[in-house]
């Protein structure tokens, strides 16, 4: 049979959410001749539709439906109703992503191992190794184009790079460069080149970067063996009698509510969305939400420890040309808690335009200081500090008591951080307004943490089913033909940027998944 | 809360703004003629309100010009950007205004919240908040509402409504989108030379 499928199919397995995740795994299964019914919530933005301003681009992309807050974090006083920012469309955040694309390290698997029990921390092992992982990562390497591998030129530097080298050449910095980046540098996988355009943020019109948008998802599509329906919002999953996953039920683009039968459910709605879909799908026979006999749905919701620095010079940097993220220092990134806490973080390059640094640049702040750092736009060059974050079973996404238009609880999401995050936080803050002092910086700025980019852990991967909520492969414990496809696997976060080891994992799976299909196991 | 979710609205339906469309063509002499000066640099007439020079003005429809003054002055206030005129003010505060037209109570809200300002003047011992003479003077005014919904609307929609506007990206230097042009490449994206 050849897509489109029908609902009461029950030979397909249904995909939730066309992401890094769920975009890849789709993509990966179909060429295998699995068929498979991708359903995501918006709807299909191609490069010749991004909008290269911020405001119009973050209405026509972002996921801006109802969500909570709670907690100590900033986030939840500046944006109450924003913790995150996501995509909603098809190709899911790699459509907004920069493209940064960094292998995690081999002791960030063995977190707890590595840094021991740390109060408050609900560290672990990952149950696989970066050892089994490296073939995985080699191949979504190629599949992405990432610079600096598979032979492919790094991009060249742009302004805000060049202030960025200049101060880690100063500070002794010694492994500063222009990124692995999943952007062509020159022709490849018929995508044009970077045109240095200065919008990844917004979708980039050149289709240089790599996202399933345009990457996975046409490609999966031309096999005949995946139908993606946009539009559809999936509601709950459901099981059968004997506890089986046997499908799910979605909002079509029409209002109304319609189950499609599938063989295996693979949920990829991004760590927020993932964990509400299994709570929302609580039954009597899982009282507690679907796959949760462990508790931990929906807790360790991590967000990486990020924070930004901005600087004004005596001279322009006009750091908005060109690449988003142009350039990465990773010496921080090394585990040594001589520096105060465990764990490292990189230093990327960042630039947002006027109408973002207005909002993001101190939320709430007025007056004069404010405009004068305002003011110094032009001058500005800025870096994103990314590192790892402590997984707590209190930072949780669980449901909220308002619904939303189709009467199901939305997510609250509910941050503090860990005394580790904010140590690593100030560590990374010293240094980078260091960087910049030491090149002639006038004025630094120590700003804080975005709605997150980066949200992982809420399904964590575990050895034991007592520890969590899936498995090596992100099978579910309890449930064989519930998958989670997405960042929630997460055990623990790594320094570095995710989407690459998200990629990395779902190719992984598909092979997993085909095994067990002929196996008959699902 | 009122005022963070105001803020959140804001984020998720930025309004793009078209002021220059409401600006009136308007000369000199008929300016003078209909107008006062209330302080600061801007005039106020019947159902507009102008800069000094007659260089811009801006039609009022629902909110008085005294409000509509007060306004502009307090958008000037809490993000002053000495190089840019009054009328990009003007655009920044001109939403509230049109708001106003077809909300009442929202009206109302903007209407209590200068009289209060104004008030807490009087208390300072001057005239009104647009008479109060140093910008160090009308930021301790605005400090002393900082933590009202109105004061908080007000700068919470300037965030968008002030910064969202191409006047002000050219007056602080960013170039916004170059698809059109074919991108930085060859524009200056590495073109640094002080370093
Ligand atoms: C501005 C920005 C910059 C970034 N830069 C980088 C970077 O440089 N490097 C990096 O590694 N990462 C980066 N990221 C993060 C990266 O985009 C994410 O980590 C990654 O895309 C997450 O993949 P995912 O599959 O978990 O979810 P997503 O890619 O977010 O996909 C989730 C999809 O599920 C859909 N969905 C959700 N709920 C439902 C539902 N109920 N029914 C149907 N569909 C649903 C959503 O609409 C969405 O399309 C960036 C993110 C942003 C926003
Ligand atoms: S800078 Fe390069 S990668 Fe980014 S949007 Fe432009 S062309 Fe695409």
């Amino acid at each position: 049979m050849t897509a489109p499928f029908d609902v009461n199919d029950n030979s397909v397995v249904v995909i939730i959410g066309t992401g890094a995740g769920g975009g890849t795994l789709a993509h990966e299964l179909a060429l295998k001749g699995i068929d498979v019914v991708a359903l995501e919530a918006g709807g299909r933005h191609l490069p010749q539709d991004y909008i290269n301003d911020e405001w119009p681009s973050f209405s026509q992309l972002a996921l801006t439906d109802m969500r909570t807050t709670s907690g100590s974090w900033r986030v939840a006083k500046d944006f109450a109703n924003l913790p995150a920012w996501i995509v909603k469309a098809v190709g899911g955040s790699t459509v907004h992503w920069a493209g940064a694309s960094l292998r995690l390290q081999d002791h960030e698997f063995r977190a707890l191992s590595t840094y021991g029990e740390l109060e408050g921390a609900n560290l672990l092992d990952w149950p696989v190794t970066l050892a089994e992982l490296e073939p995985y990562y080699d191949k979504a390497e190629k599949k992405m184009g990432v610079t600096r591998t598979n032979g492919i030129p790094g991009l060249p530097g742009n302004n805000n790079f060049k202030v960025m080298k200049a101060g880690a050449d100063k500070l002794g910095y010694k492994d500063c460069h222009t990124g692995r980046m999943a952007i062509n540098s020159e022709p490849r996988d018929d995508r044009a080149s970077c045109q240095q355009l200065g919008f990844c943020f917004q979708g980039c019109k050149m289709g240089a970067k790599w996202s399933t948008a345009y990457s996975e998802i046409p490609r999966g599509e031309a096999t005949g063996h995946l139908e993606v329906r946009e539009h559809s919002l999936v509601l709950k999953i459901e099981h059968d009698a004997d506890g089986k996953i046997d499908g799910v039920v979605y909002q079509d683009k029409d209002g109304n509510q319609v189950k499609q039968m599938a063989r295996a459910v693979c949920v990829a709605g991004n760590s927020i969305e993932s964990p509400r879909m299994l709570l929302n799908s609580a039954s009597s026979m899982f009282p507690d939400g679907l796959a949760n006999s462990s508790g931990q749905v929906g807790k360790n919701y991590m967000r990486h420890m990020t924070g930004s620095v901005y600087a004004a010079f005596e001279q322009p940097v006009r750091m908005y040309r060109g690449t988003t993220m142009a350039g990465i220092i990773t010496d921080e990134a090394r585990h040594d808690p001589s520096r105060g806490f465990v764990g490292g973080y990189e230093m990327e390059t960042l630039s947002i335009g006027i109408p973002f640094m207005a909002a993001f640049l101190n939320p709430g702040a007025w007056g004069r200081e404010f405009a004068s750092a305002m003011d110094n736009y032009e001058n500005m060059a800025g870096m994103w500090l990314v590192g790892e974050d402590m997984p707590q079973e209190s930072n949780a996404i669980t449901l909220s008591e308002e619904k939303d238009q189709s009467g199901m609880p939305v997510a609250n999401v509910h941050f503090d951080d860990h005394p580790n995050d904010v140590a690593m936080r100030d560590h990374a803050y010293q240094q980078g307004m260091a960087l910049y002092d030491s090149v002639g910086a006038t004025q630094t700025y120590p700003t804080p943490p975005y709605p997150s980019t980066h949200n992982l852990g809420t399904l964590r991967m575990s050895e034991k089913p007592g520890d969590g909520v899936v498995n090596g492969f992100g099978q579910s414990h309890d449930i064989s033909n519930l998958f989670v496809s997405d960042g929630s696997q997460f055990t623990t976060g790594g320094a570095e940027n995710p989407t690459l080891t998200i990629v990395t994992l779902a190719i992984r799976q598909a092979d997993y998944i085909a095994q067990q299909m002929s196996e008959k196991s699902i | 809360m009122k005022a963070e979710n105001e803020q959140a609205l804001h984020f998720t339906k930025p309004q793009s703004q078209t002021p220059q469309s409401s600006f009136a063509k308007i000369t000199r002499r008929e300016l003078l003629k209909r107008s006062a000066a209330i302080g600061g640099s801007l005039i106020v007439g019947s159902g507009f309100i102008a800069g000094s020079t007659a260089s811009w003005a801006l039609e009022v429809k629902s909110l008085s010009p005294d409000t509509m003054a007060t306004l502009v002055q307090m958008a000037r206030d809490i993000y002053p950007h000495d190089s840019m005129g009054d009328e990009i003010y003007a655009a920044a505060v001109k939403a509230h205004d049109d708001k106003a037209a077809e909300d009442s109570e929202y009206k109302t809200m903007l209407e209590t919240g200068v009289d209060s300002l104004n008030a807490a003047a009087k208390q300072m011992g001057h005239a009104s908040y647009l008479a109060t003479g140093w910008e160090a003077e009308r930021t301790e005014l605005l400090k002393s509402i900082e933590s009202d919904g109105f004061f908080q609307t007000i700068r919470g929609g300037l965030v968008v409504g002030l910064y969202n506007q191409k006047a002000v990206w050219d007056a602080l230097g960013y170039e916004g989108s170059s698809y059109e042009k074919g991108g930085y490449l060859n524009r200056g994206f590495d073109d640094i030379k002080w370093l």
